[in-house]
C-alpha cells in the first residue's frame, strides 16, 4: 500500500513537470506551423518559454477596483487545470491521478478554472473584462452538452468514466478509431476542443480587438506573474485537452508504466502525436476565419449532432 | 428516545408559536422568543432524526385520543428520518439568522404574528415529512400550506406580495385536491387510511388506475415542489417573502414535494411500469433546462435563486426518473445509485439554496433592493456575506470540490451506467439526459458568475450599495453553518453515502455504500466494477498542499513587486460605475441565442437635440416573454372565470334556492347510495 502510494506520488510529479514543461512548447510548435503556413517566419518555438521567463521577473499591476478574487484567481486557475492534468493518461496508460478523478472531473476542474476567470474578469470593473466573461461562460455551456455526449459515447466503449479505463480499453485496438462511433465522437470533442482552448474559429488567441476577444479580454488587466500564470494554465488547459482527445481515441504508444526506459518513449510518441494535431489545428486555424460570436451556437449544434451520431451508432455498428 | 426527541420539538415549537402570539406587544421578546424556540426545535428534530434513520425498525408515535379514520399517528422510517435531517439542519441555521435578520422589523411590523407562523410552519414540515395517515398528512400539509402563504405576504402592504400569496395559495391548494383524489383511490383499495397499508399497494391496481394515482400525486406534489409546468408560483412568491422565510421555502417546503414523490414512488409502488420513469426523468429534464434558463435572464437576485430551485428540482428528479426506470428494469443497485443521487442533491440544494437565500438576503437587507444592476462592490463592504454567497455560488454550480458536484456526478454516473441495462430506444434517453445536465450545469454556472460578480464585485452602482454594512453577527453564524455543510457534504461524500443504506434497503432491498466507497473511503465510485472514482477530499487536499506549498510563499515575494493602478478605462476621465458590464450585459448572447425560447421585447426611446448620434437621455426597457403564463395560465384563467360568470345564475343569493340546492343534492347523493 505505502509503496503504491509513493509510486503515485512520483508518477504524478513527473507528469507534473511534464505539463509544465511541454505546454508552452506546443504552443510555440502551433504558433510556429501557423507562421510558416502563412508564409512568415514567426518568433521560433521556444517563444512561450522565454514570454514566460520575462514575466515572472515583472512587476504587477494590480487594479484597484479589484478584490481578492482578482489575485485568488491565478492560482485557482492554475492548480484546478494541473490536477486535472494529472488525472489524464499522458505517458503510462495509468493516469497518476484517476483515482482522483474520471473524465467528469476533468471538465468539472477545468470549469472551476473557468468559473473563476470569468470572475475575475468582471472583478476588474472593466467592460471589456465583463464583455470576455459573458462569452467565454456562453460558449462554454452551449460545447458542454457535445462534449459530455462524446464522452459518454467513450465511456459507453469502455464501461466506466475513468479515463485510465478508457485508455486501457482502447489499448491493443490501434484502429479502432476507425469505427464510425469513436470517428463521429472524436469529431465532436475535436470542435468542444477548439471552442473550449479558444481557437479559430471560435476565438483569435492572437487578437487584441476589444470586440473580437473572448479569452484575451477576460485576462486584460492581468499582467506580470499573475498574467504568466494565467497564460501558463491556458496552455496547460490546451495540453491537457489535446491529450485527452488522442490518447482516448487513438492510445498507440502508452506506455504500461511510467518507470524505466519505456516512459521516454512514451513521451516520444506524446510529442509525436500533439505536433499531429497540431497540424491538424493550424490548418484548420489558416483556411478559416474567425465567426461571428452568433455563429458559433451554430457550429457547437454541429457537435452536438456529431455526439448524438456517435452515441446512436455505439449501437448500430 | 427518538420519540422523546422528536415530540419535545414538536412541542417546543409549537409552544414558540404560541408564546411569541401572545407576546406581540413586545417585539424584542417575541422575537427572541420566536427564534430561540425554532432553534431548539430544529435541534431537537435533528438529533431525533439522526438517532432514527439507522435505528433498525420504523419509531412509530401515536396520542391516545383519535379514531381510525383520524389517528394522530407518527411513523419515522428512514426516508421520513432524512428528510427530516435536512429540514433541522437548515431550520437551525435559519433560526440563527433570524435572530438579527428580524430585528429590523422590530416595531415596525408584527413580530409576533411572524414567530407564530414560522414555529407553526417548522412544526407542520416534520409531521408532514413523518404523517402516516391520510388525513392527518393532509392537515398537516395545509397547516404547512397557510402558514406559509401568512409568510409569503407578510409584507402585505406591498401589492406584488400579496398577489405572489394569493397565487401560492391556489396552485397549492389545486394540487392539494389532486393528491386528495389520488390518496382516495389508494384508499378505496386498501381500506384503511394508514401509510403503512399503502405500501407496494399500488402495483397492484389495475394498469389504468395505477397510472391515474401515479400521474394524480405527480402533479399534486409536483406543484409544490414547483415542477414545470407547475412552477409558475415559485418565481413569484419567493422573492416577496422575508429572505429567512424564502431559504426555508425554497429549502425545505418545496422538498414536501419531493418527499411525497419518493413516498409514492419507493413505498406505494413496487415495480413501477418503465414510463413513469420516461416521465418523471423526461420533466427533470425539462425543469432543469428552463429553471436555469429563465434564471439566466433574471437580474432580481431573488428571483433569479427562485428560478434556480426549480432547475434544482429538475435535478433531483433525474435521478428519481433513473431510480424508477431501473427498477423497472430489474436493476436495483443502478436504482440505489440514481436514488442516492436525487437525496444527495436534495440534502445538498437545501444547504446550498438555503445559504444562497441568506445571502441575498444580507444583501438586500443591507442595500434595500432586489435589483442586481444596483448593487456591486460589496466584497468589500459585507466581507463574510461575500465569501458565504460564493461557497453557494461555487456549490449550486455544481463545482468541485463542493457538493454540488458530488450530486451531480453520481447522477451523471446513474444516467450513464442506465445505457446498458436495455436494448429498446428508451436508453437513448439516459445519454441525451446526461447531456442536457451538463448543459444545465454550465449555464447555472454563467448564472452564478453574474449573480456573484454583478453585486459584490466592481465598483458599487448606486449610493446603497456604496453604504452598504456587513450583516450583523447570528446572520453570519447562520450563514457560516450552511457554509460549512456545502463543505462538509462535498468533502465527507464518502462518510455520507453511508448514511443512505438504511433509505435503499427499505425501498429497494439493496445496500449501495460498500461498493461506493473505494480505496478506504478516500474515494467515490457509482459501485459498477471498473467504475470512473472521485475524491473531492483528495482534490481538496492538493488545493491545499498547492497552495501553501507554492502559492503563499510566492504571494509574499511577489507584493514587493505589485503596485495598485487604475484599471484600463480607454482613456476615460477615470473609471465609473457606468463603465461596467450589466447583469443584463452578461446575459445578452444567451438572450439572442434562445430567443426562440425568450421571444425578447425591448424598447429604446432616446431623446436627442442635434444629432441621433448624440442623445441626450436614453429609456432603455427590456423583457421577454412568461411563456407559461401568456398559452398555459391565462387561457386557463379566462375559461375558469368565464365558466364563474355563468354559474352567477344559479347563485341568486337568495336563501330559498340554496336550500333547494342541498336538498336536490341530498336526494341525489341518497339514490347514489341505495344504488350503489
Amino acid at each position: 500500500m505505502t509503496e503504491s502510494i509513493m509510486t503515485r506520488i512520483v508518477e504524478s510529479a513527473a507528469q507534473f513537470f511534464l505539463l509544465l514543461a511541454l505546454a508552452p512548447l506546443i504552443t510555440g510548435a502551433i504558433r510556429t506551423l501557423k507562421a510558416r503556413l502563412q508564409t512568415r517566419r514567426g518568433p521560433g518555438i521556444f517563444q512561450p518559454y522565454r514570454d514566460l521567463f520575462k514575466l515572472f521577473r515583472k512587476g504587477m499591476v494590480i487594479p484597484e477596483t479589484a478584490s481578492w478574487i482578482f489575485a485568488a484567481t491565478p492560482w485557482i486557475v492554475f492548480f484546478s487545470t494541473i490536477l486535472a492534468g494529472l488525472m489524464i493518461p499522458m505517458v503510462a496508460a495509468d493516469a497518476p491521478l484517476g483515482l482522483f478523478g474520471d473524465a467528469l472531473a476533468v471538465i468539472y476542474l477545468l470549469g472551476l478554472g473557468r468559473f473563476f476567470l470569468a470572475l475575475s474578469g468582471l472583478d476588474t470593473g472593466s467592460s471589456f473584462g465583463g464583455l470576455g466573461s459573458s462569452r467565454e461562460m456562453t460558449i462554454s455551456a452551449l460545447a458542454e452538452p457535445a462534449m459530455m455526449l462524446a464522452i459518454f459515447t467513450v465511456a459507453i466503449g469502455a464501461g466506466s468514466t475513468g479515463l485510465t479505463q478508457i485508455a486501457g480499453a482502447a489499448i491493443g485496438q490501434t484502429w479502432r478509431f476507425l469505427a464510425p462511433a469513436q470517428m463521429f465522437a472524436f469529431a465532436a470533442l475535436a470542435l468542444v476542443l477548439i471552442a473550449e482552448t479558444g481557437r479559430i474559429p471560435v476565438d483569435n488567441p492572437a487578437t487584441h480587438l476589444e470586440l473580437t476577444m473572448i479569452h484575451e479580454a477576460m485576462i486584460l488587466e492581468y499582467s506580470g506573474p499573475y498574467l504568466a500564470l494565467v497564460e501558463w494554465a491556458a496552455s496547460i488547459k490546451q495540453l491537457v485537452l489535446m491529450t485527452l482527445l488522442i490518447n482516448c481515441f487513438w492510445p498507440i504508444g502508452l506506455q504500461p508504466t511510467w518507470f524505466g526506459f519505456g516512459a521516454l518513449i512514451g513521451i516520444g510518441w506524446l510529442i509525436a502525436k500533439l505536433l499531429l494535431l497540431s497540424c491538424a489545428i493550424v490548418l484548420l486555424e489558416t483556411v478559416n476565419a474567425k465567426m461571428r460570436l452568433f455563429r458559433v451556437p451554430e457550429l457547437l449544434a454541429v457537435a452536438f449532432t456529431l455526439g448524438s451520431l456517435a452515441l446512436v451508432s455505439t449501437f448500430l455498428f | 428516545m427518538i420519540s422523546g426527541l422528536f415530540l419535545g420539538g414538536i412541542v417546543i415549537w409549537l409552544a414558540g408559536a404560541i408564546a411569541s402570539l401572545a407576546l406581540w406587544r413586545k417585539p424584542v421578546a417575541a422575537r427572541r422568543v420566536a427564534c430561540a424556540a425554532a432553534l431548539a426545535g430544529s435541534l431537537l428534530d435533528l438529533s431525533a432524526s439522526a438517532f432514527a434513520i439507522f435505528s433498525s425498525s420504523p419509531t412509530l408515535i401515536g396520542l391516545p385520543f383519535g379514531n381510525p379514520i383520524f389517528s394522530w399517528a407518527v411513523r419515522i422510517d428512514p426516508l421520513s428520518a432524512y428528510f427530516n435531517v435536512t429540514l433541522g439542519v437548515l431550520a437551525a441555521a435559519v433560526s440563527l439568522y433570524s435572530f438579527g435578520y428580524l430585528r429590523e422589523m422590530e416595531g415596525r411590523r408584527n413580530l409576533g404574528a411572524f414567530g407564530f407562523f414560522f414555529n407553526l410552519l417548522l412544526m407542520s414540515l416534520a409531521l408532514v415529512f413523518t404523517a402516516s395517515n391520510v388525513f392527518f398528512f393532509l392537515v398537516a400539509w395545509e397547516v404547512m400550506a397557510l402558514s406559509a402563504f401568512c409568510l409569503i405576504s407578510f409584507e402585505h402592504e406591498k401589492q406584488e406580495a400579496r398577489n405572489a400569496g394569493v397565487l401560492f395559495l391556489v396552485m397549492s391548494h389545486a394540487g392539494t385536491g389532486l393528491l386528495l383524489i389520488a390518496f382516495l383511490l389508494l384508499t378505496s383499495a386498501s381500506g384503511s387510511l394508514d401509510f403503512s397499508s399503502f405500501h407496494l399497494l399500488a402495483s397492484s391496481l389495475s394498469p389504468l388506475q395505477q397510472g391515474a394515482v401515479f400521474l394524480l400525486f405527480l402533479c399534486g406534489f409536483g406543484v409544490k415542489a414547483g415542477l414545470v409546468p407547475f412552477h409558475i408560483w415559485l418565481p413569484e412568491a419567493h422573492p416577496v417573502s422575508p429572505s429567512n422565510v424564502s431559504a426555508l421555502m425554497s429549502g425545505i417546503v418545496i422538498k414536501t414535494g419531493i418527499y411525497g414523490m419518493a413516498r409514492v414512488f419507493f413505498d406505494f409502488y413496487g415495480t413501477p411500469p418503465i414510463w413513469m420513469g420516461t416521465v418523471v426523468l423526461a420533466l427533470g429534464v425539462v425543469s432543469a433546462l428552463l429553471g436555469v434558463l429563465y434564471a439566466l435572464m433574471e437580474h432580481d437576485l431573488k428571483r433569479l435563486l427562485s428560478w434556480h430551485s426549480i432547475e434544482n428540482i429538475g435535478i433531483i428528479l433525474m435521478g428519481f426518473g433513473a431510480a424508477l426506470m431501473f427498477r423497472a428494469l430489474g436493476q436495483p443497485n443502478l436504482a440505489a445509485l440514481a436514488l442516492i443521487a436525487g437525496l444527495y442533491h436534495t440534502f445538498n440544494h437545501a444547504t446550498f439554496k438555503g445559504l444562497l437565500f441568506l445571502g441575498a438576503g444580507s444583501v438586500v437587507h443591507s442595500t434595500h433592493t432586489r435589483n442586481m444592476e444596483k448593487m456591486g462592490g460589496l466584497i468589500r463592504l459585507m466581507p463574510v456575506t461575500a465569501i458565504c454567497f460564493l461557497v453557494g455560488a461555487v456549490a449550486i454550480s455544481g463545482l468541485p470540490p463542493l457538493n454540488g458536484f458530488v450530486s451531480e456526478w453520481l447522477t451523471y454516473q446513474a444516467l450513464l451506467a442506465g445505457f446498458g441495462t436495455t436494448q429498446s430506444l428508451t436508453r437513448l434517453m439516459f445519454p441525451i439526459a446526461g447531456s442536457l445536465l451538463a448543459l444545465t450545469a454550465a449555464l447555472a454556472a454563467a448564472c452564478f458568475v453574474k449573480a456573484f460578480a454583478i453585486p459584490f464585485l466592481a465598483l458599487p452602482r448606486s449610493e446603497q450599495a456604496a453604504d452598504a454594512k456587513e450583516a450583523s453577527p447570528s446572520m453570519l453564524a447562520g450563514m457560516s453553518v450552511l457554509a460549512v455543510g456545502c463543505v462538509a457534504l462535498g468533502l465527507g461524500a464518502t462518510w455520507l453515502v453511508r448514511v443512505f443504506d438504511p433509505i435503499t434497503q427499505w425501498a429497494l432491498g439493496v445496500s449501495a455504500s460498500s461498493a461506493m466507497v473505494t480505496a478506504r473511503g478516500l474515494a467515490l465510485s457509482p459501485g459498477t466494477p471498473h467504475g470512473g472514482t472521485v475524491s473531492t477530499v483528495g482534490m481538496a487536499f492538493l488545493f491545499l498542499f498547492a497552495g501553501a506549498a507554492f502559492a503563499l510563499p510566492l504571494v509574499i515575494r511577489w507584493r514587493r513587486r505589485s503596485v495598485n493602478g487604475p484599471t484600463w478605462d480607454c482613456g476615460l476621465p477615470g473609471l465609473a460605475a457606468d463603465n461596467e458590464y450589466t447583469a443584463t450585459a452578461f446575459s445578452k448572447p444567451l438572450r439572442m441565442i434562445f430567443t426562440a425560447l425568450y421571444r425578447p421585447r425591448r424598447e429604446i426611446q432616446a431623446e436627442y437635440e442635434v444629432s441621433p448620434y448624440y442623445p441626450s437621455a436614453i429609456r432603455f426597457e427590456s423583457e421577454i416573454e412568461p411563456t407559461f403564463e401568456k398559452h398555459l395560465y391565462e387561457p386557463m384563467r379566462r375559461r375558469v372565470m368565464a365558466a364563474a360568470e355563468r354559474m352567477r345564475a344559479i347563485q341568486a343569493g337568495s336563501i330559498n334556492a340554496y336550500l333547494a340546492y342541498i336538498f336536490i343534492t341530498l336526494i341525489l347523493l341518497l339514490l347514489f347510495g341505495v344504488r350503489g
